[in-house]
């Protein structure tokens, strides 16, 4: 599947003004700030940023996985074209929570529970989820599930602690996929890996994706590794998204000047070009710069970078920067007017 | 914006003589105790490495968890006593010496680990961090230690040091972390500097830096680095040599861009493979993985350690006798059979791949 | 960082509340220990007729009457040599002298008088004087209470235990002749004392020119002090006050020294790991069987009471308790870090990894543990003390409630008897609780609530 520009059909999910602000002593943490996305059926987009950077809050402000500490929850999220922000908490867990929406956590090798056998927490997503399906057939399900992600069936009654960290990794997929839902968010998937558990890793989605028409939101700071899977990819920079392009155009060029300096400063296996890095640092969540987040450490800042710019449509690309106002087709999402004007 | 170029500088000519570091047949092995009393067998972490390190020269240790890399850099730092075989600093074994002579050893060698804070005692400011090499080596005057800690301070780039003198380890940026870490190391003038996967736990742009710096303190001080990691993307803007290691073993030994462009054992080739170059075109096919997974190592495969995993196997040679180093291209070492003269037919198939 | 802590921990307001217990603790101690040293407590304490005699037995405090509509009496005292006393001495004839001595006092009070005690004291050769005791009711009634020669240079009258004066005054079988002396009617069914000014008139009768007479008269009332007093008539303020040094340091001393002892050993075990540590958890495991009560009880009846000796032996037993095991599954943590293989990789010795490395990672988690260990050692003091092992010289808490606990208080309803140190014991543990959790909060901020 190449790169193809997001058709008008119903995206999977999409998401409207998006703003999730923490309370901490330091004061409030802006994590994600008014984030307008969208991603196409059986497309995987890969969100990179940096740490810090607001991509795991991204991922639990669509998950509504929330921590007590939450100040500020709103804006709109689309799945499948419904509004899931409007359900209440029970409904949304119900149905949506991995029904339609499911996870692999960061470090997912270290969130099995270590008391209960892999193949009873892999079926009980399913169990909790459909109403009318025995504990046979779920177990069943879930040795095809073993399967399908390369997991021995002679481990299917083992505990975590006897398998390694890529079996593990591969019992979280399994256990995100196995109620067939609509989208899977990745955080981190194989950060913790090495190199050929992670080509290992990468093998099986890709399959999963193929087969199944699952999409995908893999969220990622290795832009090599991220490169595997990504039809579409959405860079985060200080709580906003920067820049949301096909994978083809953007590995190839990146648009924003910060996207630009992050591949520079990739090392590469092959390839000759020298390696740079971008000085200075990210700014802090709790009081973020009026104007352009990344003006301060940016090479090709001018007068205008002090007035936040909006989402530029450039084609079919995404590009949050001045210096594409005049080739671009149109704003996308809501304008920074408005969004100066709300808190 | 600042750059680092990707050549490294030719390797000395390598000769058992002026080596700085000499490991001979090393081997270190962990006990495994049944029940506190009974010896139950030994968990093979190192299982005769032998290498030359000659001052100046910056080599990578790479391969993948549980490869024994660990262990490797530990017995190297004088951490852990070895099963057998001998570790020589300057012509000296480094545990003759007793407790004095590990002593001395041990302020000739710097270490930067990898988590940077974990690395830091969190309750200590960075001054006192960095003092505490200088006391354990006896520089009593206070004033003494200062000036030498300011010097270091520069050096890393944490400047003006008296911005940071009095901050703690959390008050850090990872990068500046970092820079601690790697002031204590070079603190006390070391010849040799190991670096345990110095920049994995950084962000991406930072990384360079920290590379870059290592890279600098490297030149200026003519140091020795052995740099230990599993990311071989990075190794290219490092080291000199790169030896790879697979299941307590060194398989590989070559001139940086030599073993990068020419991989000659099938394990280095997998990794190579393995790893991504950010390019939308790997989204469209599948990566080819070694079946299995790396080994035990307490009751390791019979003869090569990769033959369960690799295609290109001898049956019947293979799986029986451990393989010798071959000079499979000058300067350029492998342990494999397929390099043995009498295998040069099943040495094709590699051949194939390799051109590929 | 440990200032920052400090600043931190006024935030909460029971740690206000808890230091401010604390403070007006130890600023009783310093202050009884300055104005009643240590011997002159023991001196007290011991008690006896020289130190006590002239106050009511198990006199309640007599704050008390303010709190009341009744007032309950409290001691009257009047010697002979008191100025203002009327004394009349004279020569009758060549071997007879009088002398006269007659004794005014107001009672004003709702209840009647714990005890009349009048006391002669007569220096003579031969013949003892002679003393004919009269009472005088504010009515004007007189009563002859007893004649008696001083034999002995030492008579004391005690009313209470007068049934001549019962008969006397034709009181109900079962009545204290106290109320004769100072009820309106004795024979009521609920008498009541007279208000007013009574007189005591001792007429006294000398045979000698050298003979002297000197006499006491003491009207014990049945309030005494802020603290009252107990079964030996000792005042329970000393006891009371006595007791707050002795708890506090017996608490902080034991705390303080099971803490770091545990500390040291927990930190030594896990450092050098292997059979060492392998002894430390099997001792440890061994003691938490062991009864600390029923250990003590034996020690202290058949080797020694004293309150150090106890601390000593109970430290001893505390050391190798479940401390041990927390402190060292925090250590293993630490030592994981790798902080402290980097320390060993550039030289530190053991010892310095153990003080300077590891040790400074759990003093978080130890201040606030002490804190409320500290209590619990001073209600184990008295546990033992109301046990029958206290300190058998010491004036404790504990052991007031002992004496409390042997004399029926409760029965009796001397409440105010094992309040007072129950109170005590209460404020302080609940004063070094609260400080406790606060410094728990400030120093393991993941308790914290956002």
């Amino acid at each position: 599947m190449t790169g193809q520009p997001a058709t008008s059909a119903q995206p999977v999910l999409k998401t409207e003004d998006l703003v999730l602000y923490f309370r901490t002593t330091k004061g409030i943490v802006q994590a994600v700030d008014h984030v307008d996305f969208e991603l196409a059926e059986s497309r995987a987009v890969v969100v990179i940023g940096e740490s810090g950077c607001g991509k795991t809050s991204f991922a639990k402000a669509v998950l509504r996985l929330l921590p007590r500490n939450v100040d500020t929850y709103r804006g709109r999220v689309y799945l499948d074209g419904e509004d899931i922000m409007a359900l209440n908490d029970e409904e949304f867990r119900l149905r949506i929570r991995w029904a339609k929406l499911s996870l692999v956590p960061q470090a997912a090798m270290n969130a099995l529970n270590p008391v209960l056998r892999v193949s009873d927490q892999v079926a009980e997503p399913l169990l909790i989820h459909s109403h009318d399906i025995s504990k046979e057939e779920a177990l069943e399900r879930a040795r095809e599930m073993f399967r399908y992600v390369g997991v021995p069936e002679s481990f299917l009654h083992r505990y975590p602690f006897e398998l390694s960290g890529g079996m593990r990794q591969r019992v979280a997929i399994a256990m995100a996929l196995i109620t067939n839902p609509r989208l899977i968010i990745l955080d981190e998937p194989t950060s913790a890996l090495d190199v050929l558990t992670q080509a290992n890793i990468m093998n099986v989605l890709k399959k999963i994706k193929w087969e199944t028409g699952t999409s995908y939101m893999l969220i990622t700071h290795d832009v090599a590794t991220s490169s595997e899977l990504a039809d579409d990819v959405a860079v985060m920079y200080a709580g906003q998204m920067v820049e949301h392009s096909d994978a083809e155009s953007f590995f190839s060029e990146p648009l924003h000047p910060y996207a630009r300096m992050l591949m520079a400063a990739v090392p590469k296996l092959r390839g000759d070009a020298d390696l740079e890095f971008i000085p200075g640092q990210p700014p802090s969540l709790l009081d973020p710069p009026s104007g352009c987040r990344f003006a301060e450490r940016c090479p090709f800042r001018f007068d205008k970078c002090a007035q936040d710019p909006p989402m530029f449509m450039v084609g079919d690309r995404k590009v949050k920067c001045w210096l594409f106002e005049k080739e671009a087709q149109g704003v996308y999402g809501s304008t920074p007017a408005a969004v100066a004007t709300g808190d | 914006m600042t750059t680092m170029t990707h050549t490294a500088p030719a390797a000395p000519p390598a000769t058992s003589e002026n080596a700085l570091l000499s490991v001979r047949h090393l081997k270190v092995w962990y006990e495994l105790r049944k029940w506190g009393f009974g010896l139950a067998g030994y968990v093979k972490a190192v299982d005769d490495v032998s290498f030359d390190l000659h001052e100046g020269e910056a080599i990578a240790i790479v391969g993948e968890s549980g490869c024994g890399k660990s262990s490797l850099m530990k017995a190297i730092l004088g951490l852990v006593q070895p099963h057998d075989g001998q570790i020589l600093y300057q012509g000296q074994d480094i545990f003759a010496g007793g407790r004095a002579g590990l002593r001395w050893y041990r302020a000739q060698v710097g270490y930067v680990q990898q988590d940077p804070f974990g690395a830091l005692p969190p309750f200590m400011s960075v001054r006192r961090i960095l003092e505490e090499p200088l006391i354990l080596i006896g520089m009593k005057n206070r004033e003494e230690r200062l000036a030498r800690i300011r010097e270091v301070m520069e050096e890393v780039k944490l400047s003006p040091p008296d911005d940071f003198l009095n901050k703690f380890p959390h008050m850090l940026s990872g990068g500046q972390q970092q820079r601690v870490v790697i002031a204590r190391a070079m603190i006390r003038n070391p010849k040799l500097l190991v670096a345990d996967e110095p920049v994995s736990m950084l962000d991406a742009s930072v990384r360079v830096e920290i590379l870059k710096l290592l890279r600098q303190i490297q030149e200026e001080h003519n140091l020795a680095v052995i740099y230990i990691t599993h990311d071989l993307s990075t190794v290219r803007y490092f080291s000199e040599r790169i030896f790879v290691m697979y299941a307590g073993k060194l398989i590989e030994k070559a001139a940086t861009d030599e073993l990068l462009w020419h991989p000659q054992h099938p394990y280095t080739l997998a990794l190579l493979n393995a790893i991504s170059d950010p390019d939308a075109a790997n989204a469209r096919k599948l990566r080819e993985v070694p079946p299995g997974e790396p080994p035990s190592l307490v009751a390791p495969p019979p003869g090569c350690r990769f033959h369960p995993r690799c295609k290109y196997r001898i049956d019947g040679v293979c799986d029986t006798d451990v393989p010798p180093e071959f000079e499979a291209r000058p300067g350029h070492f492998t342990a494999c059979w397929l390099y043995d003269e009498r295998f040069a037919e099943q040495r094709r198939a590699l051949e194939a791949d390799l051109e590929a | 960082m440990l200032r920052g802590a400090f600043k931190e921990l006024l935030r909460y307001p029971s740690a206000l509340a808890g230091l401010v217990v604390i403070f007006i603790l130890v600023a009783v101690s310093i202050y009884t220990v300055i104005t009643i040293p240590y011997e002159e407590a023991i001196r007290l304490w011991r008690g006896g007729e020289e130190v006590w005699g002239d106050v009511p037995k198990l006199a309640a405090p007599a704050w008390l009457n303010h709190f009341s509509s009744k007032k309950r009496p409290l001691t009257v005292k009047l010697t002979s040599e008191d100025p203002g006393v009327e004394r009349n001495y004279a020569q009758i004839s060549d071997d007879l002298w009088v002398d006269d001595v007659t004794y005014t006092f107001d009672f004003n009070y709702d209840e009647f008088p714990q005890e009349v005690a009048i006391t002669l004291l007569g220096t003579f050769q031969e013949k003892a004087p002679y003393v004919s005791m009269v009472w005088v009711k504010p009515d004007g009634t007189e009563i002859r209470l007893a004649d008696m020669a001083v034999e002995g240079g030492k008579r004391v009258y005690r009313a209470s235990q007068d049934e001549k004066l019962s008969r006397k005054l034709k009181l109900p079988a079962n009545a204290n002749p106290i109320e004769g002396l100072f009820a309106e009617d004795p024979t009521a069914e609920t008498p009541v004392p007279m208000k007013g000014t009574y007189q005591v008139r001792l007429e006294g009768t000398l045979f000698e020119p050298n003979a002297t007479l000197e006499s006491k008269v003491v009207v014990y009332g049945t309030v005494y002090g802020w603290a009252g007093t107990d079964h030996l008539r000792r005042d329970l303020s000393i006891a009371l006050l006595w007791g707050t040094p002795v708890a506090l340091s017996f608490g902080l001393l034991a705390a303080v020294g099971t803490t770091v002892l545990t500390m040291l050993i927990s930190a030594v075990g896990v450092w050098y790991g292997g059979w060492v540590d392998a002894l430390i958890q099997r001792i440890t495991e061994v003691n938490l069987v062991l009864p600390v009560l029923p250990i003590l009880i034996m020690i202290g009846v058949f080797y020694t009471r004293s309150l150090w000796a106890m601390l000593g032996i109970i430290i001893a037993l505390s050391i190798f308790g479940a401390g041990i095991k927390t402190n060292r599954a925090i250590f293993l943590q630490v030592k994981a870090q790798p902080y402290i293989e980097a320390a060993r990789a550039y030289g530190a010795s053991d010892w310095r990894i153990i003080f300077f490395y590891m040790v400074p990672r759990i003093i978080p988690t130890i201040i606030p543990a002490l804190v409320t260990l500290i209590p619990s050692f001073v209600f184990l003091e008295a546990s033992l003390a109301v046990l029958g092992l206290g300190d058998p010289v010491l004036p404790t808490w504990g052991k007031i409630i002992d004496d409390a606990r042997a004399n029926g208080a409760l029965y009796q309803g001397l409440y105010y008897w094992v309040l007072e140190p129950s109170a005590l014991l209460m404020v302080t543990g609940v004063g070094f609780a609260m400080l406790g959790f606060s410094l728990d909060r400030v120093f393991n901020p993941r308790l914290r609530e956002l």
